[in-house]
C-alpha cells in the first residue's frame, strides 16, 4: 500500500462525510439501548448505556394491586395494616415491572401501538408499488429503446419531462380523484399513484439500449413473441438495473410520510411504519425517546440488510456497466 | 423447388437508399456467400430474407412459397449472428432447448411448473436432439455452461448449435467469424465449410471478408452500394470480374489499376509500351488496365516497365513488393517468391512485365470490356 498525499486528502474528505451520514444513525441505535433519564440528562455512558435497571411505569401502572386483591391479602396476614399489605404487593409488582432499559424500549416499541400491522403494511404497499412499477416500466422501457414506431422520440421526451414533475404539486388532484372514487383509507391509494414510475421507464430504456439488438432479433428467430422476448430475454438481462431500480423505489415508498399522511385519515389499520411512528410521539407525560428509536431502528433495519445483501448488484446497476 | 427467390427488393433508410431492386436466386443446399464493404446492403438483405426487416417493395420467396409478409420464426430459417446472441442468462443447453421449446411445446406445456410435469416425455425427446447436434459440434462437456463461461470459439459452436437443432431449412450467418481471432477464423472456415457438406442445408453467409468470401462458397455475390454487381463462382469472379470495384473489392493486396490512352483503333500505350487490340469503340476515351500482383513479373529486360521497391511486405511464403514508376500515381503491387526476394532491398530497381492474356480492360464507368479476340489470346509480354 502506497499513500499519496491526494489519496489521504481524498480518504480523508470522504471519512469525514461518512461520519456526518453516520452520527444520526450512531445517535438513534444508541439512544434506543438507554433510558429516558440518561437521555434527558445527556450523561456520557457509552453506546450501549449504562443498563442501570429502570422500573417500568406503565408496567407498574397496569399491575397496581386491586381492592380485593388487598383484602384477600389481608386475612392471611391479619396483624399487618391494609396500607402495608398495598405497599408489599406494590413491591412486588415493581420487582417484577424492574427491566434494563433496552428491553423496555424495545418492548414498548412493540406494546404501544401495533408495530408489527405497521410493517406489514409497509411491505404490503411497497412490494405491490414494485411489482406493478416493473410490469408497466419493462414492456414501456423495451418498446422506448428497441421498437421503432411513429412518435417514439415524442413519448420518451414525455417521459423525460414527467420525469420533472414534483409529487407534492399534484399530490392535491390526485387526491381529489381518490377521493370522488372512494377510495381513500384503502390500500389502492397507497399504491395506485405509484404504479406507473417514470424514473422506472427511463432507468430500464437506458439499460435496455446498452442490450445489443441480436440478442433480441435471436430470440424472434427462435420464435418469440415480443412480450415473451420482455420476459424471458431482457428481463433476466436487466436484473441489475431491477434491482438498483428496486432499491429506489422500495426506500422511497417505505419512508414516505407524505402520501399516506394525506390519504390514509383515520384508519388505523391501515398506517405504515412512517406515519405509525406519529403514535409513539409526545403526549402530556412528555416524548419517550427510547421506545421511538426502538421504533426507528425497527423500521430502518430491514432496508439496510436489504442493501448490505444487494449492494454489490445493486452497484453494477447504478454504474449500468452493460453486458458484453 | 425449395431454394430461396429474392425479388426485386428495395429498401432505403430515410433518404438512403439502402437496397436497390436486387434479385437473387440461391439454390437448394449452396453455399452462398454474400460480400461487400460496409453499408453495402449485405447485412441489410440477409435480415429482409430473415424477416426481421421489411422490405419496402420486393418478394421473398422460400421453398417456393411466399414469404415476403411471414414472421421470422415461421420461415423456418435459422441465424447465427455476429455477436453470437446467446442468451446470458440459460446455459448452453438451454439455449439449444429454447428454439426447439417454442416451437415443439404448446403454450400449456411451457408454462412453469406443470409444464414440465404434463410434457416429460417431449423434452427428453428435445434434449436428445440437443445432445445429438452438441455431439456433431463437440459441444457436450459445454452443455451445463453459461455464454460468460466460455471462449469465443466455443460460443460460436453454441451459437451454431442453436441454429442447427431445430433442422432449418436454411441458414443465415451474419459475419460470424469476425469476432474471433485470426488463427481460429481461418479454424473455423474449414469448419463451416464441412459442416456445409455434412448438413447439405442451404447457408447464406454474409461477410466483408475477401477471403472468407473466396474459401468457403459455392458462389458468391458482391455488392456494392446497394445492388449485386456480380454473382458467380468465386474462382469466375476472381479472374473474371465485371466490374473494376469487383475487381478492386475481391483480391489481396489489391489489383493494380493503371490508366492508360486509347491511340489507336487497334493499341492503347501504358507506360510508353503498346498493346494492340480492338479498341475501336473507345476511341478518345480513358481506359483502365487491371492486372493483379501476381501477374506481373520481375524481369531482367530493361526495356521494361521499371520503378524503385519503396517497400517490401514478407507474408512468409510470399513477398509483396510496393513498387513506384514513373508515369504511374499508384504504388505498384507486385508478388515475389521468397528466392527472388532475397536481393532485392528497398530503394533497388526492378523491371517487370506482364502477359497481355492477364490483362482486364475497363471502359470509364468501370464496366469490364473485351478488346481481345476470344479465339487468339496469347501470352504475349507487352514489352
Amino acid at each position: 500500500m502506497n499513500f499519496s498525499i491526494g489519496q489521504t486528502i481524498k480518504h480523508a474528505i470522504l471519512i469525514l462525510g461518512a461520519l456526518i451520514v453516520i452520527a444520526p444513525f450512531y445517535t438513534m441505535v444508541s439512544y434506543s439501548f438507554k433510558s429516558q433519564r440518561e437521555i434527558e440528562t445527556g450523561a456520557d455512558t457509552g453506546f450501549f448505556g449504562s443498563q442501570e435497571v429502570i422500573i417500568d411505569e406503565f408496567c407498574v401502572h397496569r399491575g397496581q394491586p386491586e381492592r380485593e386483591e388487598v383484602k384477600d391479602t389481608l386475612e392471611l396476614y391479619p396483624e399487618k395494616t391494609e396500607r402495608d399489605v398495598y405497599n408489599i404487593l406494590l413491591d412486588e409488582v415493581k420487582k417484577n415491572c424492574t427491566k434494563k432499559p433496552v428491553f423496555f424500549n424495545y418492548q414498548s416499541a412493540f406494546t404501544f401501538a401495533p408495530l408489527l400491522r405497521y410493517l406489514l403494511n409497509g411491505v404490503i404497499v411497497t412490494v405491490s408499488i414494485f411489482l406493478i412499477q416493473v410490469i408497466v416500466a419493462l414492456p414501456a422501457a423495451y418498446a422506448l429503446a428497441k421498437l421503432r414506431f411513429w412518435g417514439r422520440d415524442f413519448a420518451f421526451s414525455l417521459v423525460l419531462f414527467c420525469l420533472l414533475i414534483p409529487v407534492h404539486a399534484i399530490a392535491l388532484p390526485l387526491y381529489i380523484m381518490l377521493a370522488k372514487v372512494g377510495l381513500t383509507n384503502t390500500y389502492a391509494a397507497l399504491i395506485i399513484p405509484w404504479t406507473i414510475s417514470v424514473f422506472g421507464i427511463f432507468l430500464m430504456r437506458q439499460f435496455f439500449m446498452t442490450v445489443p439488438d441480436d440478442l433480441i432479433d435471436a430470440g424472434r428467430m427462435d420464435g418469440m413473441s415480443e412480450f415473451s422476448i420482455i420476459w424471458k430475454v431482457m428481463l433476466p438481462t436487466a436484473i441489475p438495473a431491477l434491482l438498483a431500480f428496486a432499491i429506489f423505489s422500495v426506500v422511497a415508498h417505505w419512508n414516505d410520510y407524505f402520501w399516506p399522511r394525506v390519504v390514509i385519515t383515520g384508519e388505523r389499520n391501515l398506517f405504515t411504519p412512517p406515519i405509525g411512528m406519529r403514535e409513539y410521539r409526545a403526549d402530556s407525560d412528555g416524548t419517550f425517546y427510547g421506545p421511538i428509536m426502538a421504533v426507528s431502528t425497527v423500521i430502518v433495519t430491514p432496508l439496510i440488510v436489504a442493501f448490505m445483501l444487494a449492494q454489490k448488484r445493486f452497484i453494477e446497476g447504478i454504474t449500468l456497466s452493460g453486458m458484453k | 423447388m425449395s431454394g430461396i427467390f429474392l425479388k426485386k427488393i428495395n429498401k432505403s433508410f430515410g433518404n438512403t437508399l439502402v437496397l436497390n431492386n436486387v434479385d437473387l436466386e440461391i439454390y437448394e443446399g449452396e453455399f452462398l456467400t454474400l460480400v461487400g464493404p460496409s453499408g453495402c446492403g449485405k447485412s441489410t438483405l440477409l435480415r429482409i430474407l430473415a424477416g426481421l426487416e421489411s422490405s419496402d417493395s420486393g418478394e421473398v420467396f422460400i421453398g417456393g412459397a411466399d414469404m415476403t409478409k411471414v414472421k421470422p420464426a415461421d420461415r423456418n430459417l435459422a441465424m447465427v449472428f455476429q455477436s453470437y446472441a446467446l442468451y446470458p442468462h440459460l446455459t448452453v443447453s438451454e439455449n439449444m432447448l429454447t428454439p426447439l421449446k417454442l416451437r415443439h411445446l404448446s403454450t400449456l406445456e411451457r408454462f412453469p411448473l406443470i409444464g414440465p410435469f404434463i410434457s416429460r416425455e417431449k423434452r427428453n425427446e428435445l434434449t436428445e436432439r440437443v445432445r445429438k447436434t452438441a455431439k456433431i459440434l463437440k459441444l457436450e462437456s459445454f452443455l451445463k455452461r453459461k455464454p460468460g463461461q466460455l471462449s469465443g470459439g466455443q460460443r460460436q459452436r453454441a451459437a451454431l448449435g442453436r441454429a442447427m437443432v431445430r433442422n432449418p431449412v436454411g441458414f443465415l450467418m451474419d459475419e460470424p467469424l469476425s469476432n474471433l481471432d485470426a488463427a481460429l477464423r481461418v479454424h473455423m472456415r474449414s469448419e463451416l465449410s464441412e459442416l456445409h457438406k455434412a448438413l447439405g442445408s442451404t447457408f447464406v453467409y454474409v461477410t466483408h471478408d475477401q477471403a472468407e468470401a473466396l474459401t468457403m462458397s459455392n458462389r458468391l455475390a458482391v455488392m456494392m452500394d446497394g445492388n449485386i454487381l456480380q454473382l458467380g463462382k468465386p474462382r469466375e469472379i476472381y479472374e473474371n470480374p465485371s466490374d473494376i470495384r469487383v475487381a478492386e473489392f475481391i483480391g489481396s493486396p489489391k489489383i493494380n489499376i493503371f490508366s492508360c490512352n486509347v491511340i489507336k483503333s487497334n493499341q492503347v500505350e501504358i507506360c510508353g509500351f503498346k498493346i494492340q487490340g480492338n479498341f475501336q469503340h473507345f476511341m478518345d476515351k480513358k481506359i483502365s488496365i487491371g492486372i493483379r500482383p501476381e501477374h506481373l513479373s520481375l524481369t531482367n529486360d530493361r526495356n521494361c516497365i521499371k520503378g524503385i521497391i519503396k517497400h517490401r511486405e514478407n507474408l512468409g511464403s510470399d513477398f509483396f513488393m510496393h513498387v513506384e514508376s514513373p508515369n504511374i500515381e499508384k504504388r505498384i503491387i507486385l508478388r515475389v517468391s521468397p528466392e527472388e526476394a532475397l536481393n532485392l532491398q528497398v530503394d533497388a530497381k526492378v523491371n517487370f512485365n506482364f502477359s497481355q492474356k492477364y490483362a482486364l480492360f475497363f471502359n470509364s464507368a468501370g464496366k469490364r470490356v473485351e478488346v481481345f479476340d476470344p479465339n487468339n489470346i496469347t501470352n504475349k509480354k507487352i514489352a
